[in-house]
């Protein structure tokens, strides 16, 4: 199968357009099923292994009308009971169909904060895309309406457009609230506290905004500049950002709370601590967490080899472990540095990969080698330290556990060695301790996760938490639904104190100034 | 923000520089770190030890040797430059307490982190013995501090150029076969010269500690870049550390790992070079 031009592309829908007709026709549901579901444009696989830009190009105004039109607009809305925001979903696709795209996008920033973010990277086809009538009707989860695309297709009109504005802010309360950690969840806390008049001061460990969205997640999958201009629309807004603080080192929480004259804090750290294999030769000299590997490359900016003083290892065969989207972030960073081999090792199958279904596709388009029902048992190295290999076992699915999977069990005897000078561990983050460690009272479950009640509301008084921090290493949007949560409970208990309070003088919420 | 307020020269490629970092000032405790980088695009991330604080005046002190790409570029910056990105205080403070005797071991720039160790040390009412070595008389630096803090001080140079002709492991073994012996020994230098220190405490049942400087990225626990093999466990340098037991450490492991950007020839070189030295002034020793 040739890979499709998005001109090819563009020209179809178009011609499929002027079959149907201008404005809103009144189709039947036989007739909408029958609309061709719209491929995304991608970069050809060839020329993107080896660039880091977007692969995916996004949906032409046809082609988004196209696919809009496949909606049937139900009543019940199955999609958005999948939708862990519950966005309006047949709302902003009619608003599509209409030529309405400010309504669109509109309709969806009532609940999500970042679409252009959620768009590109959001589990559709196990959210709101799972539950589509459209999807159920043609018996194909891939063939549902392409919800996600569709979100990006409104988000980023409004962006080139230019039409993105800043959210209004209500006069200032004289309340300050800190959010530790610029990822989505703190970003989404920041914005809706930051509405109410508060004045709100991001503390970020990193020297840039915006947490695994510019260190893990890849441009060639969520472009900086993406995420540069929601930072920017904060910023606009009146929110401080102290980069380069660690909470917990630079100052103590709870210092932050009792001297900084804080009224509330929210904790976004994420999940930020890699899980490694526990197995022999795993500290070789060529073994890294897919965190470091996906940091240098990205937030270090590692692969502009000329420029970027961050060094990353230069690997000819490269072994990935896992099978969730940092896997295959990984794996596809390895081919544009240059491999020849990359090898993706999963213990299950691929129906139980964790990765967003077009992630794995893509992996594969860009000769990514898939290998199911494998694990490493060991690394080997040379005298120097170095990888020269990795022994693997092989798997067959026994019976089901617990849970209905059916649990991979390892075949005896069945050791091979693969041939690599590279692995790279993306089994997993967890929750990192520092904060919990430095944090007198902060109850925590025994995974490291910070505990919190329906409202985001942490054991301590005027703390509040959401994230990865609080669900494990999860996603954006369920990041962003806790971000929106906590900002709710944060502002109903900053309204219910009525002790007042002059506001700051000019300046005199910059923390430089004020601690 | 983080402007160098003095800068001086302590030898030929070794810097001071003291730099406003308030809150860094006020919470740092010996033994922690420091990330910095020059360009918040294309710089890279390096760990420096603090090598004092001053937290009424804001500011902290960092010495660095020049020896890549951003020390370079750090050393190039004037009294009034700003440092673009600063971060810390890092990593878990020394142990401070009462031992009795201990002895300091610091090598080349490792002095600069072990300054601030031993006078805490110092202040905790130790008994502080303390060697000091260099290659030759010109790299060393903070000597007249490091005396001030001693009750014994002894003094190596490889080439003999001032104070002992002999490596650190010499007197280092000398003490510990002293009756009694010491009590804890502190050895901060080149990884070589750590190693070897805690096979020279090994037999004597000495305990030692050491400070390790790896490779960091991001120095908050998130990449796993700066693990360590302590013990037979995964250890991170960067939260767990920076000091570990001398005896449990995996210096090996920990030097290939130090070299892992490094072009494999240059790697080997250096190695064998200093392993050899070692050596060779061992068996000219015993
Ligand atoms: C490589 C990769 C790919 C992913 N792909 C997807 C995907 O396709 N779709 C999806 O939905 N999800 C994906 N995820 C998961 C998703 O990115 C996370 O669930 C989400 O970012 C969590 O948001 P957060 O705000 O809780 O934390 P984070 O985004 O982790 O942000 C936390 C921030 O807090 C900072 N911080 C930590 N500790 C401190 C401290 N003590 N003081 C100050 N700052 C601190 C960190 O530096 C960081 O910037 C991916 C994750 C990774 C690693
Ligand atoms: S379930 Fe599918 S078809 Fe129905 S409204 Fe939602 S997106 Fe449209
Ligand atoms: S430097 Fe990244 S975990 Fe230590």
């Amino acid at each position: 199968m040739s890979h499709p031009t998005p001109q090819q592309l563009a020209d179809q829908a178009r011609a499929a357009l002027e079959r149907i007709g201008p404005g809103c026709p009144a189709l039947k549901p036989k007739e909408r099923l029958a609309i061709p579901p719209q491929p995304m444009p991608a970069q050809d696989p060839q020329s993107r292994r080896r660039n880091l830009r977007e692969v995916a190009l996004g949906y032409t105004p046809e082609q988004a009308r196209l696919e809009a039109l496949r909606c049937w607009q139900c009543k019940n809305a199955a999609c958005v009971a999948g939708c862990p925001v519950c966005i309006n979903i047949p709302g902003f696709i009619q608003a599509i169909v209409e030529g309405d795209f400010q309504r669109s996008v509109d309709i969806i920033k009532e609940v999500s904060l970042l679409p252009a973010v959620c768009g590109r990277v959001c589990p559709q086809e196990g959210q709101c895309q799972l539950t589509c009538t459209v999807g159920k009707a043609l018996k194909d989860v891939n063939q549902a309406v392409s919800i996600g695309r569709l979100e990006r297709f409104v988000a980023d009109w409004e962006r080139e457009q230019g039409r993105v504005q800043v959210p209004p802010v209500k006069p200032a309360t004289g309340r300050k609230v800190a959010v530790v950690g610029s990822g989505p969840a703190g970003i989404t806390v920041a914005a809706d506290v930051r509405r109410e008049g508060h004045a709100v001061t991001i503390f970020e460990a990193f020297h840039k905004p915006g947490g695994v969205m510019v260190y893990g997640i890849p441009e060639f999958r969520l472009p900086k500049a993406i995420v540069q201009k929601e930072v920017e629309t904060l910023e606009q807004m009146g929110v401080k950002i102290h980069l380069n603080f660690v909470v917990g080192r630079t100052r103590k929480l709870l210092d932050q709370l009792e001297q900084d004259g804080f009224d509330a804090m929210f904790i976004g750290v994420g999940a930020g601590l890699p899980k490694f294999m526990n197995i022999p030769g795993e500290n070789l000299v060529g073994v890294f967490s897919a965190n470091e590997y996906l940091t240098r490359a990205n937030l270090m900016r590692a692969y502009d080899f000329e420029r970027a003083d961050t060094p990353i290892f230069r690997s000819t065969r490269v072994a990935v472990l896992g099978g969730g989207n940092v896997a295959m972030d990984a794996a596809r960073m390895a081919v544009r540095l240059g491999a020849q081999e990359v090898h993706l090792v999963y213990r299950r199958t691929e129906v139980e990969m964790p990765a967003r279904v077009e992630e794995v596709a893509h992996a594969k388009e860009e000769g990514v080698i898939f290998h199911i029902l494998q694990n490493a048992k060991r690394i080997l190295g040379d005298a120097a330290g170095r990888v020269t290999g990795m022994e693997c076992l092989r798997y067959e699915l026994g019976a089901p556990d617990a849970s209905g999977r059916r649990r991979p069990v390892e075949i005896p005897g069945s050791e091979f060695v693969m041939d690599v000078d590279t692995v790279i561990c993306a089994i997993g983050n967890e929750a990192n301790p520092l904060l919990r460690q430095t944090t007198a009272g902060l109850v925590h479950n025994k995974w490291g996760n910070i505990v919190t009640d329906e409202n985001q509301k942490t054991s301590l008084d005027g703390v509040y938490a959401g994230g990865d921090i609080v669900l494990g290493a999860a996603t954006v949007i369920l990041a962003m639904g806790q971000g929106r949560v906590a900002a709710a409970a944060i502002n109903q208990r900053l309204a219910a104190q009525d002790r007042p309070k002059v506001p700051p003088l000019e300046g005199a919420e910059n923390p430089e100034i004020s601690i | 923000m983080n402007r160098i307020l003095k800068k001086t020269q302590l030898s030929d490629d070794v810097f001071q520089l003291r730099v406003a970092a308030p809150l860094i000032a006020a919470e740092r405790k010996p033994g922690q770190f420091v990330i910095l980088q020059l360009d918040s695009d294309f710089g890279e991330r390096i760990p420096l030890t603090i090598a004092d604080a001053d937290a009424e005046e804001g500011s902290i002190t960092l010495i660095f040797q020049v020896v890549g790409k951003t020390t370079h570029r750090l050393a190039d910056l004037h009294e009034g430059d700003c440092i673009v990105n600063l971060l810390g205080p890092l990593g878990q403070p020394t142990h401070i307490a009462k031992f009795g005797t201990v002895v300091a071991v610091g090598g080349g720039i490792g002095v600069a982190p072990l300054y601030p160790i031993t006078r805490a040390l110092r202040q905790a009412g130790n008994r502080i013995i303390i060697i000091m070595g260099a290659r030759t008389q010109r790299l060393l630096i903070l000597e007249r501090e490091m005396r001030a803090l001693a009750d014994e001080f002894i003094l190596c140079t490889d080439d003999g150029s001032c104070g002992r002709k002999a490596l650190v492991t010499e007197p280092l073994k000398e003490l510990c076969a002293r009756v009694p012996k010491p009590d804890l020994v502190v050895a901060i230098g080149p990884p070589v010269m750590m190693k070897f220190c805690a096979e020279t405490t090994r037999p004597f049942g000495v305990p030692i500690v050491v400070s390790l400087n790896t490779i960091m990225v991001d120095g908050t626990g998130m990449c796993g870049g700066c693990r360590v093999t302590v013990g037979g466990a995964t250890r991170f340098v960067c939260v767990d550390g920076p000091e570990f037991d001398g005896h449990q450490v995996d210096f090996d492991n920990m030097m290939q790992r130090l070299s892992a950007y490094k072009k494999l020839e240059d790697h080997a070189h250096d190695q064998c070079h200093l392993e050899q030295e070692i050596k060779r002034q061992q068996e000219a020793a015993s």
